[in-house]
């Protein structure tokens, strides 16, 4: 079904082709979704975009939007990383003791550090997927709970408060740019760069390519195994830039910090139209997908609907965006099928 | 790709006499001693000899009553979950429907329902949910995994829907009694024997059926299992429809032994008991697997769980356990695999001519 997504933007060159191609642009339904619920949340309820409403819509979406993005990365290729809550669990508890053991450690190096720690961590999982040539969703299952584990033994009873972190650390999520709060614009530019290495890059053209197809991809002579390896570790250091925001963000560190939140993760990048067998998807349809999803609570609220349908709904959305992906696949499948029957007869008539 | 066990197994079915000219491997019993199964078996075996020799009090009709008690959900939804898995597909969503039948059991408890009817109407719900899931994966075609984290949240919000952040909790105690009565002083709890008869019943099948052998057709290679007339989608989808009443049933006991019906109950199991799976042998590719594998596999995560429980070891630590067990037992296959290939690659180096220098060879 994925080989048919990538090319086809590309294939027709009509002169609608740029309406066109936004018209079957993966990100649209989220978009769609995502600006039906604010506007219909706002009509009834102006409150809902007010100055602070707006900064803690951004807020709430903001640790959603990193995960997505570096879960995007592994999906696209094929692979997924269902450990990222414990790999921002344990950041997170590392960023609370850090903060606590070695008092006036400057910021800009508790962010290397943490970036640092999550990467490591996702190379385990990177190396365990390549090396031993084992599915992700496997050996990622497994991590999940040894760095649980981890974590829990190493945190025991102990939580981290904000009191035990500097002013300034704290203020990241408070103090705002722009409108923006801080650490927002740290996942807007985020998404940003990697969306621009996806487009743009060789190394990103070519996880697409490995999802695709990954016998044609080292036909072709892509290294499939150094690019996963690269994307793993990417998605660690994700993990852990957003550890590092979430100790920030969230009053309290501890044992059980992030535990659950990898089907949210996976969930936001699938209704933000990255498809679940690789090859194709967008980190910016992913980052929407985090951002519908988290807005969907602070919206029932400002609905006042009963705030249990919450889940509930986020299922339905869910569901629907994969059927819709599907639909425009079938739709792309038979296009495609139209279009070479039409090209070959006109070879035919050429002869 | 270690796939002989299994290709094997599909050539005993369909006694071809092509293939009866292949090499054979190891016949009979030493075939099944060197089977995935059978090492499974007998560490778990190894395991419970060497707690009870090292742990005292371990050896006890106490220990077998709790450590089953705690295993059941797990080895319930375990069975339909296995079955899926060998089809290449997996269900997430199996936790999110034993929790909604809890919350639909008690509200319905609390309703002033007789008991019989709300057990009965909570399996309903269970089977329409799996019916849901089975007609978006199979009739639809959408992908398993998408599908079930989709439902996973979908019914877990139903529950909430349900019942709310209620709590029921006053179910009558002598249902509480039977289900965590054991049969006489053996410590075997009273319901492991239903438990017994739905692992029996998936067993069979499985091994023992042309449906059963379908499946891990289907896991294999879904074009071909089409050619040789398999009904994929009438199978998979009855499957998630077992899968379904399976995980009510697990919901209903949930509810019944501790006496608490809450939204949140068996939340986060589906991880444990996909996990569980797998380390029993199961491939996530599909085409490989088998009950007697999987059960030795959940009742080992349990015996060690418990065994370091009465050892003092935190319970939270535990599942580093749970996630070494389950990488491990990934891992090992496929190293052993990469050790064979070097040798078998080696053997054919030493047998075959050196090449001629640099001469080209054959155009």
């Amino acid at each position: 079904m994925s080989t048919a997504q990538v090319t086809p933007v590309k294939a027709p060159a009509k002169p609608n082709s740029r309406v066109g191609s936004i018209l079957r642009a993966r990100e649209l339904p989220v978009t769609i979704a995502l600006i039906a619920l604010i506007g219909l949340t706002y009509a009834a309820n102006p409150l809902f975009l007010s100055p602070q409403g707006t900064k803690d819509l951004l807020l709430n979406a903001t640790i959603m939007i990193i995960l997505a993005a570096g879960q995007t990365l592994l999906i696209i290729t094929r692979n997924i990383d269902l450990s990222v809550g414990s790999m921002l669990g344990l950041v997170a508890y590392g960023t609370g003791t850090l903060f606590v053991m070695a008092e006036g450690i400057p910021i800009w190096i508790v962010f290397v550090i943490g970036i640092l720690f999550g990467a490591l961590l996702g190379l385990v999982n990177g190396l365990l997927v390549t090396v031993a040539k084992v599915p992700a969703l496997v050996i990622t299952l497994g991590t999940l709970y040894v760095f649980r584990g981890i974590n829990n033994w190493w945190a025991g009873g102990t939580q981290y408060f904000a009191d035990d972190r500097p002013d300034e650390f704290g203020n990241l999520a408070v103090d705002s740019f722009l409108g923006f709060p801080i650490i927002t614009l740290i996942a807007i530019l985020v998404v940003a760069v990697i969306a621009v290495i996806l487009i743009g890059t060789r190394p990103g053209r070519d996880l697409y390519a490995i999802g695709s197809d990954p016998d044609a991809a080292i036909l072709f002579g892509i290294k499939v195994q150094k690019r996963v390896l690269v994307a793993f570790l990417a998605n660690g250091a994700l993990a852990g830039l957003a550890g590092v925001l979430y100790a920030a963000r969230f009053n309290s560190v501890g044992a059980t910090t992030g535990t659950g939140m990898e089907l949210n993760v996976v969930a936001a990048a699938v209704v933000g139209g990255v498809a679940i067998f690789g090859g194709s998807g967008s980190v910016i349809g992913a980052g929407l997908g985090a951002l519908l999803l988290t807005t969907i609570t602070g919206a029932l609220t400002a609905l006042r609907v009963d705030k249990f349908w919450q889940q509930a709904i986020v299922g339905i959305l869910i569901l629907a965006a994969i059927l819709i992906d599907r639909l425009a696949s079938l739709r792309t499948a038979r296009k495609l099928k139209v279009s070479n029957s039409v090209e070959g007869a006109k070879q035919e008539e050429t002869k | 790709m270690t796939s002989t066990e299994t290709s094997a197994s599909l050539t005993i079915a369909s006694t071809s006499k092509t293939l009866s000219g292949e090499p054979k491997g190891r016949t009979g019993i030493a075939r099944w001693l060197l089977s995935r199964d059978a090492i499974m078996i007998g560490i778990l075996l190894a395991t419970i000899l060497l707690f009870s020799l090292t742990i005292p009090r371990f050896a006890s009709p106490v220990t077998v009553g709790f450590l089953l008690l705690d295993v059941i959900p797990v080895l319930l939804i375990a069975m339909p979950m296995t079955l899926i898995i060998i089809t290449g597909e997996i269900d997430l969503s199996v936790a999110s429907i034993a929790g909604l039948t809890s919350a639909s059991l008690g509200v319905m408890w609390a309703a002033g329902f007789d008991m019989g009817t709300a057990i009965a109407i909570s399996i309903g719900i269970g089977i329409v949910a799996g019916a849901f899931n089975g007609f978006l994966v199979s009739v639809v075609g959408l992908p398993s995994l998408a599908v079930t984290i989709g439902t996973l949240a979908l019914f877990r919000g139903l529950a909430l829907v349900v019942i709310g952040d209620n709590a029921v909790a006053n179910f009558p105690p002598e249902f509480t009694a039977f289900f965590t009565s054991k049969i006489g002083s053996t410590g075997i709890p009273t319901v492991m024997i239903g438990v017994l008869l739905i692992v029996v019943i998936f067993g069979m099948l499985l091994h023992f059926t042309p449906f059963g052998r379908g499946l891990y057709a289907m896991g294999y290679s879904k074009e071909a299992a089409r050619f040789v007339g398999i009904d994929i989608v009438k199978s998979k989808f009855w499957l998630y429809v077992a899968s379904g009443g399976v995980s009510a049933l697990a919901g209903i006991y949930w509810t019944l032994r501790y006496s608490s019906a809450r939204s949140d109950n068996a939340s986060g199991l589906e991880l444990t008991v996909v996990a569980a799976v797998l380390l029993g042998g199961v491939s996530i590719f599909g085409g490989k697997g088998s009950i007697p594998g999987v059960f030795a596999g959940v009742l080992l995560i349990g015996t060690i769980n418990y065994a370091l429980r009465l050892g003092r070891v935190s319970d939270v630590v535990l599942i580093i356990v749970t996630g070494t067990l389950l990488i491990v037992s990934v891992i090992t296959p496929s190293i052993g695999a990469a050790f064979k290939r070097w040798a078998h690659d080696r053997r054919i180096r030493k047998e075959l001519p050196e090449p001629s220098g640099s001469g080209t060879p054959g155009v």
